[in-house]
């Protein structure tokens, strides 16, 4: 079970108000599958605009990347630079 | 100077400094940019644009310059089709298409002068001119906002009627100026500042300022009969310009190749199109190449500067110095559309410390100015600007060095940041310890003298490269890289690959392929080409080195395992063969009876790049009786992992610093009272130039190589420009005795501290 936080207003809009939640999932995938069922939108915002921290580490696009069974990921606005 | 941290490992060309292979081209004027390019035929484009800082278009008459002698093709908005619009990836957030496009050309307003309405291509530049003053537009001028705080008081123009700011529940009825409210935090603030032994409160602001980049944007586009076209032109992304241009004019990405001028500076305005689709739409009407290049005035008024900001800032303390608790509002100028980087300036700005309780609010503001673009650590100076200066507030109040005061409150591996990644690898107290340890901070300061110090944070980033290893017949070796040299990739690359394939460096080459010759890259920016890209290097190396043993095992008869590759050389380790060690020359000429050409392409995404850190200290003199701040001694440090190049990554530290310091004193868009820029031009728009500054000193703190690269590297570019702003402001208000809290601390405003003005 990831545990699902997230620092963002955008995705606050979706999930009617809620900054922390649990969600079953074992890879980047199925928790952007998982979020879009729960969430209607909140999937395809995930996938198009932001990276996630995987117990720590950034992710950006890491589709394919595991998830521990007590994982935590934070959704973060998409990084670039300069 | 460096400080010639030895790193642990001894390479062979990692870590040396060989001369840059782009700079003999540079200094004798052969590198071709993107103004330097001609096609038989060719014409040229100019274009037009609005007057005034916000309007509706109410008609655009092109009957009379379209039947001037010499005119070949007039474009507007409706010539663009962004079709159903959508996001793409660009210098520091996913860009808006439809706002990409109508930032490109106008459509139905405009909404800041120099606001492109119109293009025309013609045979002269004279008829180009001429034709740009017969196209008649027909405005209703409505009431324009500049400044930040206006925008968004009561009573403000509203530039979007379609603009309700998101991020805040329930929906606002009415649009504003607002595009959108970020809320980031963690813990009990309120707590946090109930038990405050000390409380450190301000209001910051900076000016807008613009990278300043020497190279003007520039392009020739060229629209083939069978629609095959092909754009020359300078950026930080030839993929980026590829996908823009495709998007706005609704075409396929294989009908377009972009090609790779070499670039003069982009510091991150760059990463987003502005003539390009328009060059290829003209091109596209009249079947002939097309050459659009800005003048400065329009890099100034219509190429994207970086936000200028405002913000509320309160730190809660114990008397012992540990930051308890924060609260800030940080509000961005976004220009014409909605994306500022504000989200980036509230996750960067508490990154340097471990503040357990803390409040953030971003606001993202519209208003009539260009649209802003990435600038070297997007939203980060000016966020650090406001905290870098409580900072120091709080040093002087609690008699603290400020050095100390930033290593009892520094975060270190394991800290959770307030945007939820783990700080790893870091070394950022390291690098407070190396500056307080170096001669410039022991150093007395004369009389009439001050100092500031000052900290800063970039996330680094990692993302999708590719790049290829080719062995020349001779033994060489040829790295074709998927990104823009904006800061020395070449350099770094072929570094990287003659490291992994045991090569001198001067028998490898890099070359920077267009968007047909290799695959897929992201843009260069975000200190991400020397991590992500090198990687794809070093793997593409890696498999030719496979391949070498490989062939080299074939010719031996021998297994694979039994072959060692060291410095160029394949060497047989099979007791029972009597075989003379081969080279990559040996193997590389007779690759035909190998397999044939020796060769890897590699493409990934990258990840695990890790943050980097930044510490100045800025000693300062100011004349008396002009108010002129001279910088007299500037030191730069840096977490840089491990310095592929030491000599680039010192010349990044070196640049940010100067454009910081710049920004400091004397940038900023200066805006008379009908919302018109007056100072278009870098007569007007004091950037520094060598004369104002002192040799910029630098330390290289390779105290943590990032593990997840296979050299170590960190991203390096960004974190130089975020300390500069509180560095030389904390110096001046030492000296001036007051808290400077607006940027630039031009002449006038230096007198006027000082009871002179």
């Amino acid at each position: 079970m990831a545990h699902v936080v997230s620092i963002s207003s955008k995705v606050r809009d979706l999930t009617g108000g809620l900054d922390a939640f649990d969600v079953e999932a074992a890879t980047v995938r199925g928790l952007i599958r998982a979020l879009e069922a729960r969430f209607p939108g909140l999937g395809e915002l995930v996938e198009a605009e932001m990276s996630l921290a995987i117990d720590g580490e950034i992710h950006q696009d890491a589709m394919a990347e595991p998830l521990g069974p007590a994982s935590e990921v934070v959704l973060i606005p998409r990084i670039s630079g300069g | 100077m460096s400080d010639g941290n030895q790193s642990p490992v001894s390479f062979k060309v990692v870590g040396h400094r060989p001369i840059r292979p782009d700079g003999v081209d540079k200094v004798t004027g052969r590198a071709q940019f993107g103004a330097d390019f001609h096609l038989p035929g060719m014409l040229t484009g100019r274009i037009k644009r609005s007057p005034h800082p916000h309007a509706r278009i109410l008609k655009i008459d092109t009957s009379a310059a379209e039947k001037l002698p010499g005119v070949k093709a007039i474009v507007t908005g409706a010539d663009l089709d962004v079709g159903a619009g959508g996001d793409i990836e660009a210098g520091e957030h996913a860009a808006a298409m439809k706002d990409v496009a109508a930032n490109v050309l106008a459509s139905g307003k405009v909404f800041y002068q120099g606001h492109a309405v119109a293009a025309v291509a013609a045979t002269s530049p004279e008829i180009a001119a001429e034709a740009l003053d017969l196209i008649e537009v027909t405005y209703e001028v409505l009431p324009h906002v500049i400044d930040v705080d206006e925008a968004i008081a009561a009573g403000a123009a509203v530039l979007h009627d379609d603009m309700f700011t998101k991020g805040v529940t329930p929906k606002p009825a009415k649009p504003s100026n607002v595009a959108q409210r970020h809320v980031m935090g963690r813990g009990d603030v309120k707590a946090a500042f109930a038990a405050a032994d000390v409380v450190i409160e301000g209001r910051y602001t900076t000016a807008a300022v613009h990278q300043g980049y020497i190279e003007p944007h520039a392009c020739v586009a060229s629209w083939g009969a069978d629609g095959q076209s092909t754009i020359w032109c300078s950026s930080q992304g030839q993929f980026l310009v590829r996908a823009m241009t495709a998007r706005i004019l609704n075409l396929p990405l294989s009908d377009i190749k972009v090609i790779p001028a070499e670039i003069g500076g982009g510091f991150g305005g760059k990463t987003t199109v502005y003539l390009e689709p328009v060059a290829l739409a003209l091109s596209r009407k009249c079947g002939r190449p097309v050459k659009l290049v800005m003048s400065r005035e329009e890099v100034f008024l219509a190429s994207g500067p970086t936000s200028g900001a405002s913000m509320d800032i309160k730190l809660a303390a114990t008397k012992d110095g540990k930051i308890t608790g924060a609260e800030m509002e940080l509000r961005y100028q976004a220009g014409a559309f909605a994306g500022s980087p504000v989200n980036l300036g509230c996750m960067t700005a508490f990154a340097c410390y471990d503040v357990e309780n803390l409040a953030l609010v971003g606001l993202d503001v519209v208003s009539n100015r260009p649209k802003v673009a990435a600038y070297r650590a997007p939203g980060a100076p000016m966020a650090a600007f406001a905290v870098e200066s409580a900072i120091d507030d709080l040093a002087r109040k609690l008699n603290m060095d400020p050095i100390d005061l930033r290593i009892l409150n520094a975060v270190r591996d394991g800290a959770k940041t307030v945007y939820g990644a783990t700080v790893r690898y870091s070394a950022f107290v390291e690098t407070l310890e190396a500056v307080k340890a170096h001669p410039h901070y022991q150093a007395k300061l004369k009389p009439g003298q001050a100092r500031g110090v000052a900290a800063g944070f970039w996330f680094n980033i990692g993302g999708e490269s590719s790049a290829a290893v080719h062995v020349d017949e001779d033994g060489g070796a040829t790295v074709v890289s998927s990104n823009p040299d904006i800061g020395g990739s070449r350099a770094s690359m072929a570094m990287m690959a003659a490291e992994t394939l045991g090569l001198p460096i001067e028998r490898v080459r890099c070359t920077i392929a267009d968007t047909t010759s290799i695959g897929f890259s992201g843009s260069t920016g975000g200190s991400r080409v020397t991590f992500a890209t090198g990687m794809a290097v070093v793997e593409a190396a890696q498999k030719v080195v496979a391949d070498l043993k490989r062939r080299a095992a074939q010719t031996w008869e021998c297994d694979i395992a039994h072959v060692e590759y060291r410095d160029g050389v394949a060497t047989c380790l099979d007791p029972s063969k009597d075989a003379k060690p081969l080279s990559i020359k040996a193997l590389a000429g007779k690759s035909a009876k190998t397999g044939g050409p020796i060769a890897a392409e590699v493409s990934l995404n990258a990840q695990g790049a890790a943050a980097g850190y930044g510490v100045h200290v800025c000693d300062l003199e100011i004349d008396a009786e002009t108010g002129r701040t001279t910088v007299v001694r500037y030191t730069a440090a840096q977490d840089v992992g491990r310095a592929i190049h030491p000599a680039y990554v010192e010349g990044q530290l070196q640049g940010g610093a100067a454009q910081g310091v710049g920004w400091a004193l004397n940038e900023e868009y200066v805006y008379n009272a009908k919302g018109l820029l007056d100072n278009a031009s870098f007569l007007d728009y004091r950037m520094p130039v060598a004369s104002d500054l002192p040799m910029i000193d630098t330390i290289l703190v390779e105290a943590k190589p990032n593990p997840r690269h296979p050299y170590g590297a960190k991203g390096v570019g960004e974190v130089p420009i975020v300390p500069p702003l509180a560095a030389v402001s904390n110096a001046v208000s030492a000296l001036v005795g007051k808290r400077m809290t607006a940027l630039p601390l031009s002449p006038i405003v230096v007198l006027a501290a000082m009871g002179k003005a």
